[in-house]
């Protein structure tokens, strides 16, 4: 397991999280949700210390965290690339959109690079359709992407 | 009391209300096939995910199968538990199944004890007609416990029993559909997780995905190597099991065979765990009243209520998950581990040969024994004071690789003097065991008195958590007993909120304690063997001439020769141990 140390501030944030969930077990999905917000990812000292406040094995916590895809182990890029695969994206062509970031930057869906730059993911849907297909990077949308568009938007990054 | 009427194969069944169909089936003699479920009826523990599907049958005016493991009977209900609906869904589950299982069969650890194996022939499976992907995953090696998930078919007993027997929460199910395993966070192996290799997991998997480590083959290197002296410890649970392995009934004495099989097997000499045992008893005994005198004398910093520290499981348990208790448990070590250390020193003196040439192996109803033997603190200069541990299942093994017609053997008789041993020692072996142990010793220590009586009916039993009194010459001494982990838990928590007035406590880490443990003969969910094995042993202490652990000739001998007086100068050196804080610290 790597070796991070947590930032003080924002285990205390957590911890007052799980506080504020009363400590329920049942609100173990929750309160992961809460802590991707707070790190961006759920690396195991976060899980540890979500088992330790809800009193629930951290075996159990990492069930639950490699259960649902929207959780992730692995910190996101500086700047997070998401591709959206929804249908309407779909079938303008997201997936070869999405093989185009993969190929030029070497990485897998859910991966980040060496350098921490970038990260890809997948997302369905974010209300733009019109837009088709639709790549987010951070809080940024653009739309109607092409194959050959992305060597330009990855390169505005760098 | 409701009740509820409903037809089972067209045999009328009157139940209470609430019991399953599987249950209500039972009562008419229809044996429904079960996978995933498992009950273990005394401790009233329950697997039922209904996840496996093998048990469905079909209910009139319902559209699909039901499970009957799940489902609850209901007035008027017609069940059908082997129409060709029926049988045919069945198969398709098993074949299922089995074309995402390993063909090993022939060289599987749990061949012919496997759940799995035994049901594909009663169902008559032939043929696969599924092929496609298998899962794959990592396998794990620890000290104690190995785990080929290649093997498991996800019927969730392992993370029952780990989880809700022994609340010791190692494993979890992780992922999803086809990628989905057992496993413990962050799929770590199991040596760096909270795991305190009870082997309650093993004892209940189906399959070989969990099995223990096996030792048997460094067991006969050691035999056939002329420079070393190989002696062997039993533990007092193995003689109250063994004979299952040979087809002789749950709760059968085969001690005397015990020994001619390993004696023919070419141990040098053959020992018992027992006479350790009643060493322990004089140390923790001691250690007992020396807490009580002082506690008696207005002492306020005298740990109280001292706790029994021969269960290695239990041991880690508190060390993982309660190590601020650390100091609470008795100091003495593990019988194995004493009989170790008393070997590698008194009698490899006596025999006049390095402790280096002499190899102790100890035979253990116990998988944690495994891991205890490889402790660090238990090793001079490297060289392990127990060197191999090895299971009930192991010396089965052994036995019919030395092709010994096990239930023909002569009784034959242990060896001195670490072969001598009380009934006080024998009773280790079961849950309320040692703490009676004790008490036949404190007690006469403490009055100068003799007893008028050595059973302690009051401290026997089956029940999860138990309690007495007992009157020590005026005064009133509270004994309270758990076994099973998640029993030692309620007692350590009503303890650390102060609601517990005991002045000592045995815990054991399996249910029924070593006669329950991980390396018996697997008992398959039915824990009425575990009656029987404890029957044998109380049987055993009956026999016995000598019932008390202070009144060993060759323990006196001991102390006279050798070690001086229990919880002396030498006892501290050889025979105590101190604990370790192992719970996990979160850096920040």
């Amino acid at each position: 397991m790597a070796d991070i140390k947590l930032p003080a501030n924002k285990v205390q944030e957590l911890r007052d999280i799980c506080a504020k969930f009363n400590h329920e077990k049942g609100e173990l999905i929750n309160v992961l949700h809460a802590a991707q917000g707070i790190f961006g990812y759920l690396p195991a000292e976060v899980q540890d210390i979500v088992a330790e406040e809800l009193n629930v094995s951290v075996a159990h916590v990492y069930g639950v965290v490699t259960f649902y895809s929207f959780f992730t182990m692995t910190p996101k890029g500086k700047y997070p690339i998401s591709i959206c695969m929804g249908t309407a994206c779909y079938v303008r062509g997201a997936e070869k959109v999405l093989d185009e970031f993969k190929r030029l930057l070497d990485l897998k869906v859910g991966e980040t690079s060496a350098n921490g730059d970038f990260s890809i993911s997948c997302l369905r849907c974010v209300g733009a359709c019109g837009l088709a297909p639709v790549v987010t990077v951070g809080e940024k949308v653009y739309g109607r992407v092409a194959p050959e568009d992305v060597k330009g938007i990855i390169a505005e990054y760098k | 009391m409701d009740i509820v009427k409903l037809t089972i194969d067209n045999t009328p069944v009157v139940v209470e209300k609430g019991t399953t169909v599987l249950e209500a089936a039972k009562t008419v003699g229809v044996d429904i096939p079960t996978l995933c479920y498992m009950k273990l009826d005394d401790m009233e523990f329950e697997n039922k995910p209904g996840g496996c599907r093998v048990c469905v049958v079909e209910v009139e005016g319902r559209r699909n199968l039901a499970p009957s493991c799940k489902t609850e009977c209901e007035d008027g209900m017609v069940v059908n538990t082997h129409s060709v609906r029926v049988v045919n869904a069945r198969r398709t589950v098993m074949e299922l199944i089995l074309s995402d299982h390993p063909f090993e069969c022939l060289v599987c650890a749990k061949s012919g004890k496997c759940d799995l194996q035994s049901l594909a022939q009663d169902l008559g499976i032939r043929e696969i007609h599924y092929q496609g992907e298998k899962s794959h995953y990592k396998s794990d090696h620890s000290p104690a416990i190995i785990r080929e998930m290649d093997k498991c078919i996800m019927c969730r007993r392992c993370e029952t029993a780990c989880n809700d027997v022994q609340t010791v929460g190692t494993l979890s199910a992780i992922y999803r559909g086809f990628n989905s395993v057992v496993a413990p966070a962050f799929e770590m192996d199991l040596d760096h997780t909270n795991c305190t290799f009870c082997g309650q997991c093993v004892a209940v998997c189906p399959t070989g995905a969990l099995i223990e480590r096996d030792h048997t083959w460094k067991v006969m290197d050691a035999i056939i190597d002329p420079k070393k002296t190989v002696i062997v410890q039993t533990a007092p649970a193995v003689r109250a099991a063994l004979g299952e392995e040979f087809g002789l009934e749950p709760g059968t004495l085969v001690t005397g065979k015990m020994v001619s099989a390993l004696r023919k097997i070419g141990f040098d000499y053959v020992f018992d765990t027992d006479f350790a045992a009643d060493l322990t008893i004089l140390e923790e005994g001691t250690e007992l009243l020396g807490r009580l005198s002082k506690f008696l004398a207005g002492d306020k910093e005298v740990k109280l209520p001292i706790l029994t520290s021969c269960c290695p499981a239990w041991v880690n348990f508190f060390e993982h998950h309660f190590p601020e208790m650390k100091e609470i448990p008795s100091t003495a070590k593990s019988p194995q581990q004493m009989f170790g250390a008393i070997a590698k020193t008194y009698f490899a003196d006596q025999l006049k040969i390095k402790r280096e040439d002499l190899v102790v192996v100890s035979v253990m109803p116990c998988l944690a024994k495994k891991y205890e033997a490889s402790r660090d603190e238990f090793a001079v200069n490297g060289d392990p004071d127990v060197n191999i541990s090895i299971t009930t299942r192991e010396l089965a093994q052994m036995i019919k690789n030395a092709n010994l017609k096990f239930t023909e053997l002569p009784d034959d008789d242990f060896d001195r003097p670490m072969g001598e041993s009380t009934g006080a020692g024998v009773i280790f072996g079961t849950t309320g065991g040692v703490i009676e142990a004790a008490v036949r010793t404190a007690y006469e220590l403490h009055t100068g008195k003799e007893l008028d009586r050595v059973d302690f009916k009051e401290l026997r039993g089956m029940e999860g958590i138990r309690s007495a009194t007992l009157d020590f010459d005026g005064l009133p001494i509270n004994i309270g007993i758990a076994h099973g982990l998640g029993n030692a838990r309620k007692l350590l928590e009503d303890i650390k909120a102060g609601k517990s007035q005991f002045h000592a406590i045995e815990i054991m880490a399996c249910p029924g304690g070593c006669i329950g443990g991980g390396g018996q003969p697997y008992h398959h969910g039915d824990v009425t063997v575990l009656k029987k094995r404890q029957k044998a042993i109380y049987e055993e202490d009956a026999g016995k001439t000598i019932r008390k652990s202070h009144e060993n000739p060759y323990i006196k001998k001991l102390y006279e020769e050798f070690l001086g007086e229990p919880c002396g100068h030498k006892s501290h050196e050889l025979l105590h141990t101190s604990y370790f804080d192992k719970k996990k610290k979160i850096e920040i």
